[in-house]
């Protein structure tokens, strides 16, 4: 029997930032972390050394760290971490930030998951991305992240029934969402033969599956009620987080993820259920992810999510308002920020402050995020719950 | 059934040649090991010697028992094909002159899931034999053929990257005078060959063997003596831009050691045709072939050095053979890393005492040319960089594995 994990009580995240997507950009990581930064403090009412906590999530920064970054943006923070978990880390960035805050060691910590796209900055990102992706997946092909999604998408398929429309319901009904959502990078309606039609990528994957890597930030702040309340800013409270890295690792392809592990846990320090949540936002860099993450939240069973997405609305204003934003698939994919996009999101919703369609009423939001495909697999997951403040 | 490749057609020279690109060429120490075992033909992973986990890709430690004790341990080449997807996009400049590629990811019967490049006929679901092949770059690659075999599987357009498959390429046998010369002559053209060009040098010296050659299909004779720069260069010159294996297998053996026969005049005849030779013809075909890696699908594909085991470890009774071979192996590994740009492979056969009037003094087993030349070309065919032939070769790479010393200190005829 573990220990019971203590809660977040007076723990909230405030301050939603998205620094505007760009297809290639001239920037550096840099100047979207501070351009993410500038954005946190004008939406927070602070000042610059007021943050005194950072939670920095970037593939581009090299040569530096998130050490070198403080020194880039003239800040001394008492508390610095570096979360390299690509699309895991925002819900993970965001359960650090709240036992540090919890424990006293910072007030505000500023969560920023930023990277720059040059031209031909993602393939060199992909060509070293991890050893065993050096040794034995990139010089198959070099596909980068297509190729392995696109062998986790054929087993699905084939073990669990589902068919491309299935996929593509979810990708047109996320596009549906981010219409309205001024820097998502793709706002024209999909159309299913769009979708079932599209330039052959790794099939099964086609051009729509597959999100497009840019540049851009997204950042928040992790703070106590009080303080957020004190200035005067919406927050939303944290009620429940998990991570897990490496689950399942005897499975000989992966069909599930660590939310398979640690749901349970997950609702329970919530005190909610899967039917408490008003919306979802998943970590989605192709579709067969979101399909694992529906199932292992709980919202239905394995192999289910084919038969779940034809009979849910997915959209903002359906019955399981799912990416409302749009996600990264069409949003874009700004690198690490990805790892954020749907926390910020939540944010937003659960705070009355959305760019797109809000979800009326909702008070529960789940975020869900996955990230580091190491070798054939992506290795890490997490998630949060996120409350509405009744202040 | 494998898609049969169509013939080479006449080439067309206002088209351009396409330039040789490798695939991705950053491999981590451990994973050099799987290159050891592919140059040798092997299918052998990563095993902890103490609680028996095969693991995949290869590391420093067991994912297991966390021990660091590992070993090369031949497996099991099954599995089935669990998945796979067929690239229309790459990353990479060799990757995106060949789309579209298939690969999949084969649950292992020794355990752990792998990527690999699928054959054509490789089914999803169905069972597979994994092997390992060296890519164009000079690392290992996972490749994966339906356990039952189609027909054509030499065709396999994917596969035959990692292979140096002589059907419907033109090989030059360097020295065709010797009952060696022949039978590589013969077995080329039986493997398909499109040309065999046959060298031959000392035309005062008459030889059955040479007749022999001249009456194979496909064969012509040349004149080359390896130990004249301008015999090599004017060669070159005439056939250097169609030669797509060369083979070299000019040596000259004379019994003795050092001190029993200091004999200066045999050992630079040695180092004349074994080093300077192996010199001479690199100089003048290599960049020529290293140009033509990639020239469609029957690209310049491997360069053979068929070399003596001694090469390895001396011979007394062979001592300046044995002392010339082994130059002449050294200077293979630097041709290797310079044709390794082109994706030219090189190839050397570490040969036991041929069956031969040199090796008169020599104990059985003796190996038949004939025997020497079906390992060759089916070592082409398997894609292995290193190739003993005989049970006197295959001994002698065991041995120096397991105690290079031992070897040494009882090595004789």
């Amino acid at each position: 029997m573990t220990a019971r994990r203590l809660g977040y009580d007076g723990i909230v995240v405030a301050a939603p930032v998205t620094v505007p997507y760009a297809r290639y950009s001239i920037r550096s990581a840099h100047w979207f972390c501070g351009r993410a930064l500038a954005g946190l403090i004008r939406e927070a009412g602070v000042d610059k050394a007021e943050i005194d906590g950072f939670c920095i999530s970037s593939f581009t920064l090299d040569p530096d760290s998130a050490v070198g970054l403080m020194q880039h943006l003239g800040v001394s923070p008492r508390w610095l971490d570096h979360i390299p978990m690509g699309g895991a880390s925002g819900a993970v960035a965001l359960r650090r930030a709240a036992r540090a805050v919890q424990a006293g060691d910072a007030e505000i910590v500023a969560l920023i998951g930023a990277d720059t796209n040059h031209v031909d900055s993602f393939r060199r990102t992909v060509a070293t991305f991890s050893q065993f992706a050096n040794d034995a997946v990139y010089p198959y092909g070099a596909g980068g992240p297509n190729a392995s999604f696109a062998f986790l998408t054929d087993h699905y398929m084939k073990e669990f029934g589902a068919r491309r429309e299935d996929f593509g319901r979810l990708c047109i009904a996320q596009r549906d969402n981010a219409l309205p959502v001024p820097h998502a990078m793709m706002k024209r309606p999909l159309t299913m033969g769009q979708y079932l039609d599209a330039r052959p990528i790794a099939l099964p994957l086609r051009l729509f599956d597959c999100v497009m890597p840019c540049a851009g930030a997204e950042a928040c702040l992790v703070t106590t009620g009080d303080r957020a309340r004190s200035l005067g800013l919406p927050c939303a409270p944290v009620l429940a987080t998990i991570e897990r890295h490496n689950a399942f690792p005897d499975d000989p392809i992966q069909y599930r993820g660590g939310w398979a592990v640690d749901a349970g846990e997950l609702y329970d320090q919530a005190g909610l259920g899967p039917g408490d949540i008003d919306l979802v936002q998943a970590y989605d860099d192709y579709p067969v992810i979101c399909f694992m993450q529906i199932e292992d939240l709980g919202f239905c069973a394995k192999g289910e999510a084919p038969a779940f997405v034809r009979e849910r609305d997915l959209r903002t204003g359906g019955d399981f308002p799912f990416n409302t934003s749009g996600g990264q698939l069409s949003a874009g994919q700004a690198g690490a920020g990805g790892g954020f996009i749907g926390l910020v999101e939540t944010l937003r919703q659960l705070t009355g402050r959305t760019h797109g369609h809000p979800v009326e009423g909702a008070r529960h939001g789940l975020v869900s995020c996955f990230g580091m495909i190491n070798y054939d697999r992506g290795l890490c997951t997490s998630a949060a719950i996120l409350g509405r403040s009744d202040r | 059934m494998t898609t049969k490749l169509p013939p080479p057609a006449r080439k067309d020279p206002t088209r351009r040649t396409r330039l040789p690109t490798r695939p991705p060429g950053n491999r981590s120490r451990e994973a050099h090991g799987l290159t050891a075992m592919a140059a040798a033909g092997r299918f052998a992973l990563q095993t902890c010697a103490g609680c028996g986990t095969v693991q995949y890709p290869p590391r420093q430690i067991c994912g297991r028992c966390l021990g660091d004790a590992l070993e090369w341990r031949d497996v099991a080449p099954g599995g089935r094909l669990l998945a796979e997807t067929t690239l229309a996009h790459s990353n990479d400049l060799f990757f995106r002159d060949r789309l579209p590629w298939r690969l999949g990811v084969v649950q292992s019967d020794a355990g752990p899931s792998m990527v690999a490049h699928l054959a054509e006929d490789c089914v999803a679901g169905e069972r597979v034999r994994l092997a390992l092949a060296i890519d164009r770059a000079g690392n290992a690659a996972v490749t994966a053929r339906p356990e039952t075999p189609t027909p054509n599987p030499e065709d396999d357009r994917q596969l035959r990257e990692m292979a140096f498959e002589p059907k419907d390429r033109r090989v030059l046998i360097v020295d065709g005078k010797t009952g060696l010369g022949l039978a590589l002559a013969r077995g080329f053209a039986d493997a398909g060959a499109r040309a065999v060009y046959v060298g031959h040098a000392q035309p005062w010296r008459r030889s059955g063997n040479l007749e022999a050659a001249r009456e194979i299909e496909r064969a012509s004779l040349f004149p080359l003596d390896v130990t004249d720069t301008q015999s090599v260069a004017d060669l070159a010159a005439t056939i250097g831009d169609k030669v797509e294996i060369l083979v070299n297998n000019a040596y000259h053996l004379r019994m003795g050691g050092v001190l029993g026969r200091c004999d200066l005049n045999t050992a630079h005849d040695e180092m004349e045709i074994h080093y300077h030779g192996l010199l001479r013809l690199a100089g003048h075909f290599g960049p020529v072939m290293r140009a033509r890696g990639a020239d469609g699908a029957h690209g310049a594909a491997a360069w053979v050095n068929v070399l003596s085991a001694y090469a390895l470890v001396n011979n007394p009774s062979l001592g300046t053979y044995s002392a010339s071979q082994a130059a002449a192996l050294s200077l293979a590994q630097c041709l290797r890393a310079e044709l390794a740009e082109g994706g030219v492979r090189v190839v050397n056969a570490f040969l036991g005492p041929l069956d031969d009037e040199w090796h008169q003094l020599a104990p059985p087993p003796k190996l038949d040319p004939a025997t020497v030349a079906r390992r060759i070309v089916a070592g082409l065919g398997a894609g292995v960089e290193d190739l003993p032939v005989g049970a006197v070769a295959e001994e002698i790479f065991a041995r120096r594995a397991e105690n290079p010393k031992e070897i040494e200190r009882a090595m004789k005829l």
